[in-house]
């Protein structure tokens, strides 16, 4: 099927099958759809749309079919997400299985893990949350302690993670373990697969700064993993780790070059209007805004670049670091700049007015972007030593 | 956005590769030194000639390679590299862009090969007082029957001093601050009135302070329409800032290259300074953002190379971001090289030097950041 064809039907299909009410812009965490085994639909059209873009595959557009995906190229993938953001469709669903696992399992995952897992990411049957840090290790992730013993026909583990997002919320962790305690910190670690319901599982929400719990203490006591769910080889889930935070860095840095639902510019415009000339009448707030609308652009120039790279064969590796840094800290600049427009009006916590506080939640929110997934620091260092190659980093 | 295809990266590598070969800093100092009547190799322009890049915006009819933005902007980050001094972003590129989208065929036929031949130089005058403001352009061209008078003075010319032909921008009618009123005209540089005043900048590099008193042009010295100019100056001008931002990427990307091979190689306290993680984690975050420089340069030059009218806000970009990246790019150099970066024996200094012309030349940061957000509506 030629391009043209393709977004002539993916446009007619989507004209066809997505209901009105999931074309209105989304409001953010309220409006995603998780799903799960006990997720509740906002509405009987968040259910529709997920149910019919999941029977096409396109939850999960460049999946195979064999694994519920729809079997898109990259070029079909982009045009579909063109003709979605034309009709303002919303994403039918949100997963770290979409984002996180299914990547590590087409990669690492064998047969039986595949046809398992994967379609129950795709038709949102099953929500994912990652467990990598803990207490004692967070940006030195490698030095983690939570132990799986090798007791036969399956693992028992114990220990604790940290940060683990929306645990409470998740049927099924991804999870590094220590599988052996004697071997070099990166050499004993393995990448296991397990039910959430599974006794001695249990979880805390850790109330943040911005007034939420997105995060949770998660803790295993006597938790039994059958060996089927280790995923990739015993104590090499190390390599599964770094490929899933080189990914998750590319996404959360990407994350800092989109407008998202907050330009700054419009917001700007409405709070202090333009002066005769056409010009933000502030010149404090407008500099801000250039640099932090250029920084943008150049994030997002160099997302599409490093694509077009790895396309062409050109290597990219390590330079996902720089993204994470660059895209981070530029998020975090935008939310300072959001709020002094917003002036005392951001300053709302609890009124019908400010949302309950969404602007000042989503500011508190955005410092946590440049230490989750890897530290602007430790990104900084990854930089220095696999790019710069610079002694002793 | 586009990853360099074969035929892209092996014009960057034979422009490293000559221009390290023919025009290493060294002969910059040596420019310097001898106090160079022209102050650029004329050797090495007609040897850029025979690379194919004095034609590389012109079209193949006129004797041009015409390889596209792209390619220019590739062969100018080389010569920032290097500090090569020559007519490139002047003459190949900038009057080349005015001769081709706004020339009459009488100065197409006469220019465009001369110019692809290496064997016109062509100025473009532009500036009129320490800031660059095309707008405010003042300087008089009075019609008088059906030719022109020129009054007025220009400053920072870029290779006026060595000028065969000289692209003038002109007010013919209108207040200095509109665009409107500003025509173009391509006139001998020995024109009678025309007086030329070198100047060697701090960069060791030349441009001139020119002056028009009652010079004469005819109405076929016009550089397309006559009052309706500001367009065709606009896309002249951002060609020459997309060439001059990827120079400045050579520049930053050099100095950093010199910085980094330092910091292996100098050792205190009994350690490379390259193990000090103060001094990584700046090294690490100048890596970054010349990535992000050099991701916003390439996109001026697609869009530039797509549609040169709809080109402004991603040259603006560019050049803003390659302001501020060349700027921190030496200031870092010169202070991780300690003492040895204010020496002349080192090369860094000669970096800084430039960077701060380039980061004037064509606009400011301030200049291309109003610029920006002005095409952004705010």
């Amino acid at each position: 099927m030629s391009l043209e064809t393709f977004r002539q039907e993916t446009r007619e299909w989507l004209a066809q099958n997505c209901p009105p009410a999931m074309r209105k812009p989304s409001r953010g965490e309220p409006d995603i759809c998780w799903g799960g085994r006990n997720w509740k639909f906002e509405s009987d059209d968040q259910k529709i749309w997920l149910e019919r873009m999941a029977a096409r595959g396109w939850t999960v557009p460049m999946w195979p079919k064999e694994y519920g995906g729809g079997g898109l190229s990259r070029e079909e993938e982009k045009i579909l997400r063109e003709e979605m953001r034309a009709i303002g469709a919303r994403s039918p669903l949100e997963s770290f299985g979409i984002w996180m696992l299914g990547p590590a399992l087409l990669q690492f995952g064998n047969e039986a893990q595949k046809k398992e897992h994967l379609p129950k990411i795709a038709r949102g049957e099953i929500r994912w949350c990652q467990g990598y840090s803990e207490p004692g290790a967070g940006s030195d992730l490698a030095s983690l302690q939570t132990k799986a013993e090798d007791k036969g026909d399956h693992f028992l583990v114990n220990g604790q993670k940290i940060w683990t997002s929306y645990a409470d919320k998740a049927d099924w962790i991804f999870c590094l373990v220590r599988t052996d305690p004697a071997a070099p910190k990166h050499n004993g670690i393995s990448f296991v697969l397990f039910d959430m319901a599974t006794p001695g599982v249990s979880t805390k929400p850790i109330l943040l700064i911005s007034g939420k719990s997105p995060f949770c203490e998660t803790f295993f006591d006597n938790v039994k993993v059958p060996k089927e769910n280790l995923v990739g080889n015993l104590n090499e889930g190390w390599t599964i780790a770094k490929y899933l935070l080189t990914h998750e860095r590319a996404s959360i840095g990407a994350g800092g070059s989109l407008a998202g639902l907050r330009s700054l510019p419009a917001a700007a415009i409405k709070a202090v209007g333009r002066d005769q000339n056409g010009r933000l009448a502030d010149p404090f707030i407008r500099n801000d805004i250039i640099r932090a609308e250029i920084d943008g652009y150049a994030l997002l120039a160099t997302v599409e670049r490093y694509k077009a790279e790895a396309k062409a064969g050109q290597g990219v590796g390590s330079k996902s670091a720089i993204l994470k840094y660059a895209g981070t800290e530029l998020n975090k600049r935008r939310y300072e700049t959001f709020m002094t427009i917003a002036g005392s009006d951001g300053l709302e916590w609890e009124s019908e007015r400010s949302e309950d506080g969404t602007l000042a939640r989503e500011w508190l929110r955005t410092k946590a972007n440049s230490i989750e997934g890897g530290t602007s620091e430790v990104m900084l260092g990854i930089v220095a030593k696999q790019i710069l190659k610079l002694p002793g980093a | 956005m586009i990853a360099l295809d074969e035929d892209r990266i092996m014009l960057r590598d034979s422009a490293r590769e000559y221009l390290t070969d023919k025009s290493p800093v060294s002969e910059l100092r040596r420019l310097r030194d001898t106090r160079d009547k022209d102050g650029f190799n004329r050797d090495l322009w007609r040897g850029m000639k025979d690379m194919g890049w004095t034609g590389i915006l012109i079209d193949e009819a006129n004797g041009g390679s015409d390889f596209g933005h792209v390619g220019m902007a590739l062969v100018c980050e080389e010569m920032g590299r290097t500090l090569a001094a020559s007519p490139f972003l002047s003459t190949a590129v900038m009057a080349a862009t005015a001769l081709r989208r706004g020339g009459s065929e009488e100065q197409k036929k006469k220019w465009l090969p001369a110019i692809s031949e290496a064997k016109a130089i062509i100025a473009l005058a532009v500036d009129e007082g320490r800031k660059h403001n095309p707008e405010g352009t003042a300087l008089k061209a009075e019609m008088s029957g059906n030719a022109f008078r020129l009054n007025g003075d220009k400053t920072f010319v870029v290779d006026g001093h060595v000028a065969d032909q000289i692209i003038v921008a002109a007010r013919t009618e209108g207040e200095p601050g509109k665009k409107e009123g500003i025509s173009l005209f391509l006139i001998d540089a020995k024109s009678p009135g025309i007086s030329i005043e070198r100047v060697v900048g701090v960069d060791s590099r030349n441009n001139a302070r020119i002056k028009f008193e009652n010079v004469h042009a005819a109405g076929t010295d016009a550089l397309g329409e006559v009052g309706k100019g500001y367009a065709l100056l606009e896309n002249t001008l951002n060609a020459g800032r997309a060439g001059i931002s990827a120079e400045m990427l050579g520049v930053a990307g050099e100095s950093f290259d010199r910085t980094l091979a330092y910091l292996k190689e100098r050792k205190q306290f009994g350690k490379f300074i390259g193990e000090f993680q103060a001094l990584q984690h700046r090294a690490a975050h100048l890596f970054g953002e010349l990535e992000l420089l050099r991701s916003l340069v390439l996109s001026a030059c697609v869009a530039l190379d797509k549609n040169p009218a709809a080109a402004g806000l991603s040259v603006s970009a560019a050049k803003f971001k390659a302001a501020e990246v060349v700027k921190l790019a030496v200031s870092e150099a010169v202070q991780m090289f300690g003492g040895m970066g204010m020496t002349d024996e080192v090369d860094i200094g000669l970096f800084m030097k430039r960077a701060r012309a380039t980061q004037e030349f064509l606009g400011d940061a301030g200049f291309h950041a109003d610029r920006f957000a002005l095409a952004q509506k705010f």
